[in-house]
């Protein structure tokens, strides 16, 4: 064994899967000195890769994990670890049925093999299902197992023969150092091991259930618990060992009893996700000498499982009746609080980098991915949006939080989780000064990263009948939805409403370096007037979208950013980090100490008129200014801009002047009828009839502003993050385009009337076929809702140029339905309103 | 016949065998429990036998209230009957516990007629103290062999094998009659799926009796001071045969 080195450009702490891929990745993209310690053997250490079930059913309905997974099954294939027994998941109820239809849909969006089967065609494939329990299958051939500890050791070896790598095995981990940056996070230098100090560059945390004690060392928090999926392996089975193979039958995963059978060589292996949420603290976790089987394989809890054995017997009686339990674990794996993966730079600690619950279905691509961010400062291979650890506000690290919720989705791991779902536990973390008010409106709560914000009022009933608003016939399309949205939305551009805008966040940056400092970060001029707004992007280093916001400029050294509630915790990360080193600018959270209150609709100037001291004329406070002033004496900073469409302000105030302000512009606008109305007409009908773009939907690094329709006429002189690839995007034709589409007909076969969610549903030709574009990109719907003024049902989605022409016929499937589509704007025309005449009062 | 089998829950422990704070007990918060390995052949004894002869077999145990895990266990692969002598969850004495055991057996003898057979392991995976079967046969009167290895039931009389070195030794014992087997007995079965959810729904009597203690008290456990493993990479891939070869026949595998 060489000796322990005294330095290195990474460490990475972990060999499960996600180190091994990671260490590979890095060597492929050129690190030539990495160094990877466990505290376990190789080439099994003990932790959650260990025991995995190493299945991977390649369809999810989220984009980022079926890149991940996909990207990861083709590595593994390339590996040469992989086979492809396929997959059937079950369904026993009707509801089920209607969730494998969207399971089809999905499939069809990601361009996965995929079929729905009836109960004796499943018989046919898995000749020992009782058919009777079962109304029907859906089989993905694609489904494959792998050797993930094998895939390891392969990645591992091709980094230390390319002599990349060092490997330290029974190593472990004793501190994390960091030390102080002026004018910047602390920045990890060392990692003390019982080898030996290391210093490095950079430092990864890939320790999986451990991940959080590894972090805490160096002041870092990674959100995780460990939790219990219990498995059993029982055999032996005859039907199974005649195969004379590790697997030949498809994997049947029982989706209404959250569990699984695998064979696994002669005997199955049965796993479960129904069992009461199990959690062990990371520092509980037996070490690697005291675990009778290893630190992740858990002691069996028997009668946890015991339902689970029954339903298992009700689905395969013939086999499992006198199969013999003969191992059985609570095998330990990672949740986090939202169930996605933790990968990128922690927000503590510069330069320490969390790679952290990762199934073995991800494994590989995150390590690309990972390795990918490590290398460029983003990565290429997706946009991280839903995995990166920085989404994560502080009140969502707390362990309470964590595991609230991971006690609420565990049992939703095979779940039917509507695009729309709330979560339940947790609630109330962050209200608004207006949430007395709103309680009494009857608002119902939606949460944005802990933000509660009414997403429309039951106290607005009445208009439902006033504007003759439609409800939704099917259940899933009304779930988490109200025709209340419509009917606001119809108020707000007939009169006036309010909005509850306080969960967007307000970061003020100043300082002597600020002009020199936004400008770097956003790619529009921002060196305007003071009271002037910036509308701009925010670029990754690849010329795709890092995010999408407003900057104001409040004083010549001042400049108040605002951003979404759904990205402010990244986007702070991001420009916490790209501070000056000098000092020259401080970054100030102004979040807490401000709410925020839309008032539009053509009244709005009228109500707004009678409380507020400044001029509102058009000349006197132009669209998109910016003017401090009074409302009845309340000091405000007052924005002329809007997401919905129609004329009005952002009237931000101090908290504790916040219930006054809106007690106030209720009263004012009484005599206009005004109403509080939701985010469902801020964030869906009302930014989709004006073909607004919102981040994490249709804005994300895989995408330029070109081709989203938000680059400007001119390009800046001063250099900004993401400018090189952005000037070599304009000077390109556009291989995608963002649409506007409007849905031609409801009607399914059933004849009920259908509104798809917008949760990535896949556009199609008349054919048909995908729509993929020259870089490989899928055409799906990005965004859906209602568009009540225009009388359409609107979608958007980015379509090749060949497709994106104003009146082109397609299709969009949706719970594997086609309906027909039509492009109604290629580009950011509002089909609201086109002139903005209604918008700029 | 009527055969019991009486079992201990003990810890299931890693290399390391984690102590209590003040190291008077096995710390078992994050262990998983089990029954030794000769008591997992007395219970696989007493199922055949029954399947063999016809009757009843029992499983009994002293212990805490979480020792019903163990009796289940021997419900799911074939015993008919499970007992719990509840403890107040410290770990009895000998004396005690064959005191208990004694007066379980009468009270379960009493309802249900004698058992032919009571079965022990050898000596309990944790404590490790050979007594209690000995002392339950003394004080039941019953012809008590230890170290069984072979059992075979020919109407009253129990024929028994024990190994000693290279020869064994056979003895014949009157029924009713005790024994202490070991592993290699036979080879326990699993529990069945089918068997689990039978044992799920299976009643666990309580027999509330106790014994007075014995003079053996437990002072202080200690962890044998941790040996240092070294480890060698002799080579990977057709390079390393030559040492693989060198090293076997050094330990005397190959000669």
């Amino acid at each position: 064994m060489s000796d322990f080195p005294a330095r290195t450009d990474v460490v990475v702490i972990g060999a499960g899967i996600v180190g091994n891929c990671l260490v590979g990745h890095l060597s492929r993209l050129g690190w030539t000195d990495i160094v990877q310690v466990d505290k376990g053997p190789l080439p099994n250490p003990g932790g959650s890769t260990g025991h995995a079930s190493n299945f991977i059913f390649p369809v999810d309905h989220g984009k980022e994990i079926a890149t991940l997974t996909l990207e990861s099954q083709r590595q593994y294939e390339e590996l040469g670890v992989q086979v492809s027994p396929g997959g059937i998941e079950v369904a026993r109820t009707e509801e089920r049925m209607e969730e494998l239809r969207r399971r089809m849909t999905s499939a069809k969006a990601w361009g996965v093999e995929a079929e729905l089967l009836t109960p004796a065609q499943v018989k046919e494939l898995v000749p020992y299902i009782e058919e009777d329990v079962i109304l029907g299958g859906f089989h993905s051939p694609t489904t494959s197992v792998v050797d993930s500890l094998r895939a390891g050791t392969l990645l591992r070896d091709e980094a230390r023969d390319a002599g990349h790598l060092q490997v330290f095995p029974n190593t472990e981990v004793l501190d994390v150092e960091t030390e102080p940056v002026d004018h910047g996070l602390p920045r990890v230098t060392a990692v003390v091991t019982d080898r030996g100090r290391i210093e490095a560059d950079h430092v990864v945390v890939a320790c999986g259930v451990w991940s959080p004690r590894i972090a805490e060392m160096a002041g870092a928090t990674i959100p995780l618990t460990p939790a219990v999926h219990q498995m059993a392996d029982v055999g032996p089975i005859e039907i199974l060992q005649e195969t004379g193979t590790e697997i030949a039958f498809p994997i049947v995963r029982d989706m209404d009893t959250f569990m699984y059978e695998r064979q696994a060589a002669g005997s199955m292996e049965v796993g479960s996700y129904a069992h009461r949420p199990i959690f062990h603290h990371p520092d509980e976790i037996p070490s690697n000498d005291e675990a009778a089987l290893t630190p992740t394989e858990m002691p069996f809890t028997m009668e946890d499982f015991d339902d689970q054995l029954e339903d298992a017997l009700e689905l395969m009686p013939s086999i499992l009746e006198t199969a013999e339990i003969r191992y059985a674990i609570n095998g330990l794996l990672s949740l986090t609080p939202d169930g996605g993966p933790l990968l990128g730079e922690t927000v503590e600690v510069a330069n320490l980098w969390s790679a952290a619950a990762v199934w073995i279905k991800e494994g590989p691509g995150v390590g690309q991915l990972l390795a990918e961010w490590m290398t460029h400062g983003h990565p290429h291979l997706a946009d991280p949006h839903g995995t990166d650890i920085a989404r994560f506000y502080d009140h969502e690290r707390s362990e309470r939080h964590v595991l609230e919720r991971c006690a609420e989705h565990f049992n939703k791991t095979y779940g039917i989780v509507h695009p729309r779902e709330q979560w339940a536990t947790d609630r109330d973390m962050n209200v608004s000064p207006f949430h007395p008010r709103e309680v009494d409106h009857g608002a119902v709560f939606f949460d944005a990263r802990g933000w509660e914000r009414p997403q429309w009022y039951e106290g607005n009933a009445d208009l439902v009948d006033r504007h003759h608003v439609e409800d939704r016939e099917v259940e899933w399309d009304r779930r988490w939805w109200s025709p209340i949205i419509n009917a606001e939305h119809l108020h707000l551009r007939e009169k006036v409403a309010m909005v509850d805008l306080t969960a967007f966040q307000q970061f003020d940056v100043s300082g002597p370096g600020v002009v020199d400092y936004v400008e770097t970060m956003f790619v529009n001029k921002c060196d305007q007037p003071v009271g002037s707004s910036i509308y701009t992007p925010v670029l990754a280093p690849n010329g795709g979208f890092r995010s999408d916001l407003t900057v104001l400029r409040l004083a010549d050294d001042t400049f108040r950013i605002i951003t979404g509630a759904f990205d402010g915790a990244r986007d702070a990360h991001w420009f916490r980090k790209h501070l000056p080193r000098d000092g020259s600018v401080t970054f100030t959270d102004v979040t807490s100490a401000t709410c925020t209150i839309g008032v539009w609709g053509p009244d709005a100037p009228a109500l707004v008129g009678k409380v507020c001291e400044a001029d509102l004329s058009a000349e006197a406070f132009p669209y998109a200014s910016v003017q401090q002033t009074r409302i009845e004496g309340i000091p405000v900073t007052m924005f002329r801009i809007s997401y919905v469409g129609d004329t009005g302000w952002e009237i931000t105030t101090a908290t504790e002047h916040g219930l006054r302000l809106w007690d106030t512009l209720a009263a004012a606008g009484e005599e206009f009828d005004v109403r509080p109305v939701g985010i469902g007409v801020y964030g869906t009908t009302g930014r989709l009839e004006k073909g607004y773009r919102l981040m994490g939907a249709e804005l994300e690094s895989e995408y330029t502003p070109v081709e989203a329709g938000l680059a400007r006429r001119k390009v800046k002189a001063h250099d900004f993050i993401g400018k090189e690839p952005y000037l070599a995007a304009r000077e390109e034709d556009p291989v995608a385009i963002l649409c506007t589409l409007t849905m031609d007909d409801h009607v399914d076969a059933q004849g009920r009337t259908r509104y798809p969610t917008g949760g990535s549903e896949p556009i199609l030709t008349l054919d048909g076929d995908r729509i993929v574009d020259a870089r490989g990109r899928v055409s799906i719907v990005t965004s859906a809702g209602s568009g009540p003024s225009v009388g359409a049902y609107l979608l958007m989605a980015y379509l090749p140029p060949e497709h994106a022409v104003n009146g082109t016929k397609l299709q969009v499937m949706y719970m594997n339905e086609l309906f027909p589509v039509t492009v109604a704007e290629a580009g950011s025309t509002p089909l609201f309103d086109p002139d903005n005449t209604r918008l700029k009062g | 016949m009527r055969v019991l089998a009486c079992i201990k829950r003990v810890p299931i422990p890693g290399a390391k065998i984690p102590l209590t704070d003040d190291g008077t007990a096995v710390d078992d918060e994050r262990l998983g429990h089990t029954v030794s390995p000769h008591e997992e052949c007395a219970v696989e004894e007493a199922v055949r036998l029954v399947e063999a002869h016809g009757g009843t077999s029992t499983v009994l145990t002293v212990g805490p209230p979480d020792a019903e895990e163990q009796l289940r266990a021997a419900v799911s692969t074939g015993v008919d009957q499970a007992v719990l002598v509840p403890t107040d969850g410290a770990d009895w004495d000998p004396q005690r516990t064959a005191a208990a055991v004694v007066a379980a057996i009468g009270e379960l003898e009493q309802a249900d007629g004698p058992f032919d057979l009571v079965l022990f392991g050898n000596e309990s995976a944790d404590a490790g103290g050979f007594q209690v079967g000995i002392r339950v046969a003394v004080a039941l009167g019953r012809p008590m062999v230890q170290g069984i290895k072979e059992v075979e039931v020919d109407g009253d009389t129990v024929r028994v094998s024990r190994p000693t070195g290279t020869t064994s030794e056979v003895y014949e014992l009157p029924l009713p009659a005790c024994l202490g087997v070991r592993e290699g007995l036979n080879l326990p079965r699993y529990p069945t799926m089918r068997g689990r959810l039978v044992s799920r729904k299976a009643t666990i009597a309580e027999v509330t009796v106790d014994g007075p203690a014995g003079g053996q008290s437990l002072v202080a456990l200690e962890s044998p001071p941790e040996q240092e493993v070294e480890t060698e990479v002799l080579g990977s891939g057709p390079e390393a045969i030559e040492r693989v070869i060198s090293v076997l026949e050094d330990l005397k595998v190959l000669t």
